[in-house]
């Protein structure tokens, strides 16, 4: 073990601010807090899930202005002063985001524990421009597992929204 | 008694569909609760053994620590091993965690670390020290098969091998073709997404209400209280959201009682999840050796069949499976033996796994048929018609219904069977190599003893409840349709209520038979309303349903009117005020028909056909395209029951192409422990899935028709496409997974 105590490092907590889904958070965080962590325990921003801690499943995916990238990966503070949406911040149950609306449509899920992930990954991937075919949505989703083989259906959810034109990223709600 | 069924049959997106895309449904490491605790466990480094010492004073000096459990301070627990012993525990002693210094698997929890934060938690986790005293451990069944037995006890509700019938070894030399080969699938992990996780809200007086990851409240409920002594008022196990389980969460897991335990010793509330690490440290799907053997006449018909299996299971535990009985019951043979034995290694006790014992023994004997189907120069479909099963000869019954001739029809026709060229290696396409190949699929339809409420209130909304789970199956779906259609009520004024022990009780949410039992029992509640209905509806002043009788109304589009003139009708509101309460409720049990299964042997069936591309100088694999064409009585949910099929497809995906949990024969651990090495299948590994469904009706097992879909989607997938693998490159591998170098 290192010589460096714990004692020594637990008091120093670091300020920073984040706009998450469009509201502004200060908060003085630990520096070995990781991004989702913060959201999950700390802001109670449960939306975001965590299957791996590791960066290898995609269901802590949230969009950090507007890049998609795993919030298990990401310390906290690292992201001072980013603007940063989850899924909590695309849409409510009475006011669907058109992605979540067609998953919902399309059965893109089962237990529901990647789809948050999903989402915000498909959100990104939309505006990255990259995926113009099924076979280039399959590839560039990759990142995002899902245990209950939802695949198909989330494919289709995504080609339905993409087929629409609409914007992929609505302004997150003030 | 009428109904036109508005809801029942037809396509319905999830009623959860809403919360669960927006992130607002509740997980169950999701609850809050004030001064929460986060607990981190401690997993074991040997596979057997003994902790010779266990150091927690460096851990316990990091602020924020509240406690350290270890099993030299743990508190006291029950005595007797079947205090231990859950619902659907197999024969044996169940692990207790942190009971002595006894190790007698890698990543056995060796202690509890209990702190402020989870970062906390997770350091002073990192700086506990044990030593251990390590004996040589044994992971791999082969090592073993001289110490197989048949387990003395039967675990509950999995039937034996059924005796012999006719003379199989006789049989087998006489005929003229004949093989016979070992088969063999990798160990694999369930894995859901949400890694298991209890939250233990501590609300005072020693009164718990515990969010628990598991596929039935009440289980959890059961063994808290038995293991810890709680009163049953005392304890409320609410879980109304599973991300997932497969199988991983019928039993209680250990986090579930260090969590309780660790809440209960401090007073306070406890949050524990597991890293996705410890995911492989309790459950998995066990590894069987099985020799499949077939003979024929040179028309086909089969003149016999053995098949055997020694399946690994824990030093603790008689965990047990159906394996073998599936080959003397998919097709017609005078001369079958069947046997199924056990063997003890060193790890923990393996857990159903979707479709469990099916998924193992169908694999082999469809795998089987194919190669018999080439020794023979038949079709693989000509074969299993030849040889097709009319009755259940296992158990000498008829089948309360088999359209599994329509699946093979179906299915073959959506594949385009027709342009399949037999020779192995005939077709091609680019650098790739093309090949089809089909299996047969097959799970008993099975229900349970479950009982539902239904309340209505006097808003004119009706709450449907019982203790089941949805693990992303649809049981709120369903739930929510069969009560809309039994009381004519339109979608929205239904909500369906589960997870949560203090329901009417329900058995956990497995073997596919969650929407025939609850299904039944959400029926029968809300008919039982009908009556009290169409009594105060009658006696209205004036009512045009004065004298009605129950059998010559129907409950419809919010009313109740005579079948024979439907313009006689009073709307469910006017009734509800007309009975003068605010609410009116009922519970009803539903139970399986004695009579009816005694009589009938009731089994879903499918055919599953899979197209593959195997690039030849790579050798990777493509699945192209699977077709699954499924029989399984009547479909309450075409859009959800897709789903499942559409689940078990892609999990059957994983066992053909890239499950596999490869233990470390000297560490005797399971080291690929993470999603990076344990591939589970991804976006890019499924292409095109398409599900038939086939017109069945068979009211022998429930009124409603239902045979369940949670397992059949898996049963047979990874034959089909170990099948397509021979085709496409004349290769026979018989372990799966059919990792690339075991193409090259
Ligand atoms: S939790 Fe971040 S990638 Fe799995
Ligand atoms: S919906 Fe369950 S993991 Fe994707």
């Amino acid at each position: 073990m290192p010589e460096m105590t714990f004692a020594s490092a637990a008091p120093d907590e670091i300020p920073i601010s984040l706009t998450i889904n469009g509201q502004l958070h200060r908060l003085d965080v630990t520096p070995w807090t990781s991004l989702l962590d913060l959201l999950r325990e700390t802001l109670h921003l449960t939306g975001t899930k965590k299957g791996c801690d590791h960066g290898q499943c995609g269901a802590c995916t949230v969009l950090v202005d507007g890049t998609r990238i795993n919030s298990c990966l990401a310390l906290a503070v690292m992201k001072d002063g980013a603007e940063i949406t989850t899924i909590e911040g695309l849409g409510t149950p009475d006011n669907l985001h058109p992605l979540q609306a067609a998953f919902v449509e399309h059965d893109a899920f089962q237990c529901g524990y990647c789809t948050p992930g999903q989402i915000c990954s498909a959100v990104g991937m939309m505006s990255e421009g990259h995926a113009s075919t099924r076979a280039e949505i399959r590839e560039l989703m990759s990142g995002n597992l899902c245990r209950c083989g939802a695949y198909t259906n989330i494919v289709d959810a995504i080609e339905d929204v993409m087929q629409d034109g609409r914007p992929a990223v609505r302004e997150a709600a003030e | 008694m009428s109904n036109t069924e508005a809801f029942v049959g037809r396509p319905q997106s999830r009623v959860d569909g809403p919360l669960k895309v927006s992130g607002t449904a509740t997980y169950v490491a999701e609850f809050g609760a004030e001064d929460l605790l986060h607990a981190v466990v401690v997993s074991g480094a040997i596979a057997k053994g003994r902790i010779t010492s266990i150091d927690t004073a460096a851990a316990l000096k990091v602020p924020g620590v509240i406690e350290i459990f270890t099993h030299e301070n743990r508190p006291r627990t029950a005595w007797f091993d079947y205090k231990y012993r859950d619902e659907v525990a197999p024969p044996g002693s169940p692990l207790r965690p942190l009971y002595d210094a006894s190790i007698s698997y890698s990543g056995q929890p060796v202690a509890l670390v209990v702190a402020e934060t989870l970062q906390v938690a997770q350091y002073a986790a990192s700086l506990v020290e044990v030593s251990y005293e390590a004996e040589p451990a044994v992971v791999d069944v082969a090592e073993v098969l001289g110490e197989a037995y048949v387990p003395k006890q039967k675990r509950s509700g999995i039937s034996p091998p059924p005796k012999p019938r006719g003379d199989a070894d006789g049989a087998f030399l006489a005929a003229p073709i004949r093989l016979e080969h070992e088969y063999r699938v990798a160990v694999e992990h369930h894995n859901p997404m949400e890694m298991h996780a209890t939250t233990v809200v501590w609300e005072g007086d020693g009164k718990l209400t515990v969010h628990d990851k598991i596929q039935g409240a009440q289980n959890s409920h059961g063994y808290i209280t038995s293991v810890f002594g709680l009163s049953a008022d005392d304890v409320r196990v609410h879980s109304p959201y599973i991300g997932g389980a497969f199988g991983s969460g019928l039993r209680p897991q250990y986090q579930l009682f260090l969590a309780v335990m660790a809440s209960l010793q401090l007073e306070r509330s406890v949050k524990l999840v597991l890293t996705r690490d410890q995911m492989f440290t309790f459950s998995y799907r066990p590894d069987a050796i099985q020799r499949v053997a077939l003979a024929a006449d040179k028309t086909g018909r089969l003149q016999a069949v053995r098949h055997e299996a020694v399946m690994g299971t824990s030093r603790h535990e008689d965990y047990q499976e159906v394996v073998v009985n599936w080959s003397g019951l998919l097709y017609s043979c005078d001369n079958v033996r069947l046997d199924y034995k056990l063997a003890q290694i060193d790890t923990h006790t393996p857990a159903d796994m979707r479709a469990p014992g099916a998924t193992l023994g169908v694999y082999a004997l469809e795998s089987a048929m194919d190669e018999l189907a080439y020794a023979a120069g038949i079709d693989p479909i000509e074969l299993r018609l030849i040889n097709f099963a009319d009755k259940d000869e296992n158990e000498n019954k008829p089948f309360s219904s088999k359209e599994l001739r329509a699946c093979y029809a179906q299915g073959a026709d959506r594949i385009g069977w027709s342009r399949r060229n037999p020779v192995p290696r005939s077709m091609h396409e680019g650098r790739e190599l093309v090949g089809l190949g089909m299996a047969t699929g097959c799970w008993e339809a099975q229900m349970q003893k479950t009982s539902a409420r239904a309340v209505l209130t006097a808003n004119g909304h009706l709450e449907v409840s019982s203790a089941t789970a949805d693990i992303g199956t649809g049981t709120y779906t369903i739930m929510t349709q069969i009560a809309a259609d039994a009381l004519g009520l339109p979608l929205e004024s239904v909500t369906a209520v589960i997870g949560d022990s203090s329901l009417p009780t329900a058995p956990v949410e497995g073997g596919s038979w969650a929407a025939a039992s609850t299904g039944t029992a959400v029926r029968a509640a809300c008919h039982a309303l009908r009556q009290t209905l169409l009594d105060a509806a009658a006696g209205i002043d004036g009512s045009p349903l004065a004298g009605a009788t129950l059998d010559q109304v129907t409950f419809q589009n919010g009313r109740i009117a005579f079948i024979a003139d439907p313009v006689m009708s009073v709307s469910i509101g006017e009734a509800m005020q007309a009975t003068g309460k605010e609410r009116i409720e009922a519970e009803e049990t539903a139970s399986p028909d004695m009579k009816a299964m005694a009589t009938y042997s009731s089994y879903t069936h499918s055919a599953i056909f899979a197209e593959v591309r195997v690039d030849e100088e790579l050798g990777i694999v493509r699945v192209t395209r699977i077709v699954n064409a499924v029989a399984a009585g009547k479909i309450l949910n075409p859009k959800t029951a897709r789903s499942q099929i559409l689940g078990g497809v892609v999990m059957g995906i994983g066992m053909a192409l890239h499950e596999e949990s490869i233990p470390d024969k000297n560490l005797g651990r399971f080291m690929n422990h993470n999603f990076a090495e344990y591939h589970v299948p991804a976006h890019a590994d499924v292409e095109d899935i398409d599900v038939i469904f086939v017109e069945e009706e068979d009211d022998m097992l429930n009124p409603l028709g239902i045979k369940g879909l949670g397992e059949i989607g898996i049963v047979g997938t990874a034959a089909a496409i170990a099948n397509a693998i021979h085709h496409a490159t004349g290769r026979r591998v018989r372990h799966l997974p059919i990792t690339l170098d075991k193409l090259l």
